[in-house]
């Protein structure tokens, strides 16, 4: 990201501290993560020391510092879909794309994520794939999906 | 818009924007919230709106596309008013036939009415039993509003508690309504508001802050959301009221950035009513100011408390602070003193202001007084948002409003108050939704989590679920709570994987009394709480994962084998085609086995197989 993208998103929140997480969540929005380049920036134009956005970024669930995969799966964990046995389908995507909740695949293809509850409990358990919910899901739905998605490309 | 300079300028808008939507004839309302748009409202609504306006009748319909109704299961819903005509399961093929057929010649449409399994067709909203038993006061306003409208919201009589706080009470009149109300916090604890209010206006500083917190972290929970993004004017009212009362100038909400439509409706909602001047410098001409301002939260669970809110708020990590010797009402946000209230709590204050203290105590419970809206999931037919008096019980919430189990088995348990709560037992369901009564039963009223279980559920997973929950959620502050929620986890991993023993339950009830005794915040002392509430009713339970290496719900792998009935399999094929690990064998038309040195324990046979062949023991 340029940096002088970096300095309008702080602007555009008036430099506020009661902004930094909107601020960070706003640039992790088009990098897909927080880099150390666009953390010093910030550090820099909110005059916070960095050891404190460093302690922001790494506390909140909403913030990465790694890079993201080209394409996002996140498993609503919520007890609604839990009981429904949405811990079926994470264990077979883990097993299967081999990485853990918050990790990404070694081609760069999938990143997995975990998210406590999406309040869409009716159609649970929901799997979210780039933005797009599908409801009453199952390991097996879940991996066609995947396949789907790699088909695409 | 033009901004508002005095009450009458109020009064004045509501009056015209009456007039204006007197010339329609017919509204629709389509749900627009969590669960309905997960399932594709947004493209009906595209879609209803384009055919209105092809059809000329733009002038004589007026659609809303609204906040949640809370009849999730049944969407993406419709209600038609005047009538009340409930739609249901709404396809893109439904639009044409219900704008020429309902809308235009007054017709039911059978096939896409409510249809319940003991009274059949249902054609008006109020008569569906899934709302029948209901009180929704709150939920209700949700279906007349447009959230991103402002005039929907005056002309349904909005921010005229508002006015008449600023015309005829003084701010120790307000405090004294909402003490007399009975008004208890909807975050969790159930703090008195009034009595926190009444802290706050006393607290000696001239700057203070009010907060309203809409962090919903609870999983299986979305109340807060469906209110903030269904009618977020009815919250601005009343923190309006709040900082009235309080003497606060500056309020904040914070919401949870995983939802989305619930901080933009309300980023919406703030800016509207400050160009009519609800909001801003010399609000009605009243000569009061106030301003609100919306922060994201970060996905930490933990943030809910409201230190840890504060702390997060001050730009840094969210970690709570000892409560003991001062109170965020005297020392909160930049030290300044803070009064904060859930989401529910605020949207509750116009209707005491609007309708009196007694109306208001008259709902509920000798101590729980007025409505609350709980989200009722999991194993349960009619999956949605409920609002009910307190004092309601647990089995008329879960059976007359819910309708039960999907498939009629027995409810097992009713889990309240998110991780900090508590598992309540079938036998025990008679108990009332009250503050009191759901901490004497060993859980809590919580923020309004509801979910239901069956015989499917294992009660031992599920202490760990919230386990794990919390252990990945601790902010690490204390030892208590860092440490012993990792010790639990490992605990019920060891009885969920077959290697518990009995001393594993009494070792996890005694790291439950120090955690309770001994951690900092709210998070770390309820924790237990599921732990606890599961041994107390289900022990049993435990004991057959520790003695006989079983699960009798058939969930924690490590203990159940998946096998094939060969009465039932007809050598169909499909869940050899989709094992993924090659582990059952059989020729097409013939009995198939499950390689039990294969088997992974996936379940995806079990998702396959059409003929109930396969079998959890």
């Amino acid at each position: 990201m340029e940096l002088s993208m970096v300095d309008s998103i702080v602007d555009s929140h008036n430099r506020k501290t009661w902004a930094l997480i909107s601020i960070l969540q706003d640039i992790q929005k088009e990098d897909g993560y927080l880099s150390q380049e666009v953390l010093r920036r910030v550090a820099e134009r909110m005059d916070i020391p960095l050891t404190r956005l460093y302690e922001v970024a790494t506390f909140y669930r909403s913030l990465s510092l790694i890079p993201q995969g080209k394409h996002n799966i996140t498993i609503c964990s919520g007890t609604a879909c839990h009981v429904r046995g949405s811990n079926r389908i994470l264990n077979e995507l883990t097993r299967h794309l081999e990485i853990e909740p918050g990790g990404t695949t070694e081609d760069g293809e999938f990143t997995l994520n975990v998210v406590n509850c999406l309040g869409a409990c009716a159609i649970g358990p929901v799997v979210v794939i780039d933005g797009k919910y599908h409801g009453k899901m199952t390991p097996s739905k879940t991996m066609d999906l995947l396949e789907k998605c790699r088909s695409k490309e | 818009m033009k901004r508002l300079e005095s009450i009458k300028d109020l009064d004045k808008l509501r009056e015209s924007i009456i007039e204006k939507n007197n010339c329609y004839q017919k509204t629709i309302t389509i749900c627009g919230g969590p669960g309905c748009h997960a399932i594709g409202s947004e493209d009906l609504r595209a879609n209803f709106e384009r055919e209105i306006k092809e059809r000329g009748l733009a002038d004589k319909i007026r659609l809303i596309f609204s906040g949640c109704h809370g009849f999730c299961e049944q969407g993406p819903l419709a209600v038609i008013r005047p009538e009340g005509i409930l739609y249901c399961k709404l396809r893109m093929e439904d639009i044409v036939p219900i704008i020429t057929e309902t809308l235009v010649e007054g017709k039911i449409i059978d096939s896409l009415l409510y249809e319940d399994q003991n009274v059949g067709k249902v054609v008006y909203e109020k008569d569906v039993p899934f709302y029948r038993s209901q009180k929704r006061l709150l939920l209700e306003q949700n279906e007349l509003v447009n959230p991103t409208i402002i005039d929907d919201y005056i002309a349904n009589g909005g921010y005229m508690a508002f006015g008449k706080t600023l015309l005829d009470m003084k701010p120790d009149e307000v405090i004294s309504k909402i003490k007399d109300s009975g008004l208890r916090g909807r975050g969790g604890a159930g703090f008195p508001t009034g009595i926190k209010w009444e802290s706050c206006r006393k607290a000696k500083d001239e700057t203070k802050y009010i907060i309203c917190n809409c962090d919903e972290g609870d999983p299986g929970a979305y109340m807060d959301r469906s209110v903030l993004e269904g009618n977020p004017h009815l919250v601005l009212e009343g923190m309006l009221i709040g900082a009235y009362a309080i003497g606060s100038e500056t309020g904040f909400i914070y919401v949870r950035h995983e939802y989305p439509w619930a901080w933009e409706n309300a980023g919406i909602a703030i800016k509207q009513a400050k160009e009519l001047g609800l909001l801003g410098e010399n609000i009605l001409g009243s000569g009061m100011n106030f301003d609100i301002d919306i922060a994201r939260g970060g996905g930490a669970f933990v943030c809910g408390e409201s230190t840890a809110l504060v702390a997060s708020l001050e730009g840094r990590a969210g970690e709570p602070r000892d409560k003991q010797h001062l109170h965020t009402v005297e020392s909160g946000l930049w030290e300044k003193p803070t009064n904060l209230n859930n989401v529910e709590t605020w949207a509750n204050v116009p209707f005491i202001i609007n309708n009196g203290a007694d109306w208001y105590s008259q709902i509920g419970t000798a101590k729980s007084k007025g409505t609350k809206i709980f989200s009722l999931v999991g194993k349960v037919k009619n999956t949605g948002l409920v609002e009910v008096p307190m004092g309601m019980s647990l089995k008329e919430i879960v059976y007359d409003i819910g309708g039960g189990t999907p498939d009629g088995a027995e409810v097992k348990a009713v889990q309240t108050g998110g991780p900090s709560g508590g598992c309540i037992p079938g036998n025990l369901l008679d108990i009332p939704v009250d503050f009191d009564e759901l901490t004497k039963a060993g859980s809590m009223m919580g923020s309004g989590g509801m979910i239901v279980m069956d015989i499917k559920t294992c009660m031992v997973d599920v202490a760990r679920y919230f386990v794990r929950f919390l252990k990945d959620e601790s902010c690490g502050k204390c030892l208590p709570c860092r440490e012993g929620l990792k010790r639990m986890d490992e605990i019920l991993t060891d009885i969920i994987e077959g290697r518990g023993t009995m001393g594993s339950i009494d070792l996890m009830e005694e790291l439950a009394l120090v955690m309770t005794d001994a951690s900092l915040c709210g998070l770390g002392r309820t924790a237990p709480n599921s732990v606890l509430s599961t041994l107390k009713y289900f022990r049993d339970e435990y004991i057959a994962h520790v003695i006989d290496k079983k699960c009798p719900a058939g969930v924690c792998t490590s203990l159940i084998t998946y096998s094939i009935n060969e009465e039932n399999c007809t050598g169909c094929g499909a869940c050899k085609r989709n094992c993924p690990y090659e582990a059952i064998e059989g020729e097409r038309r013939k009995k198939h086995r499950i390689i039990p040195e294969l088997c992974q324990k996936c379940g995806i046979c079990l998702d396959s197989c059409k003929f109930d062949a396969v079998e959890v023991s």
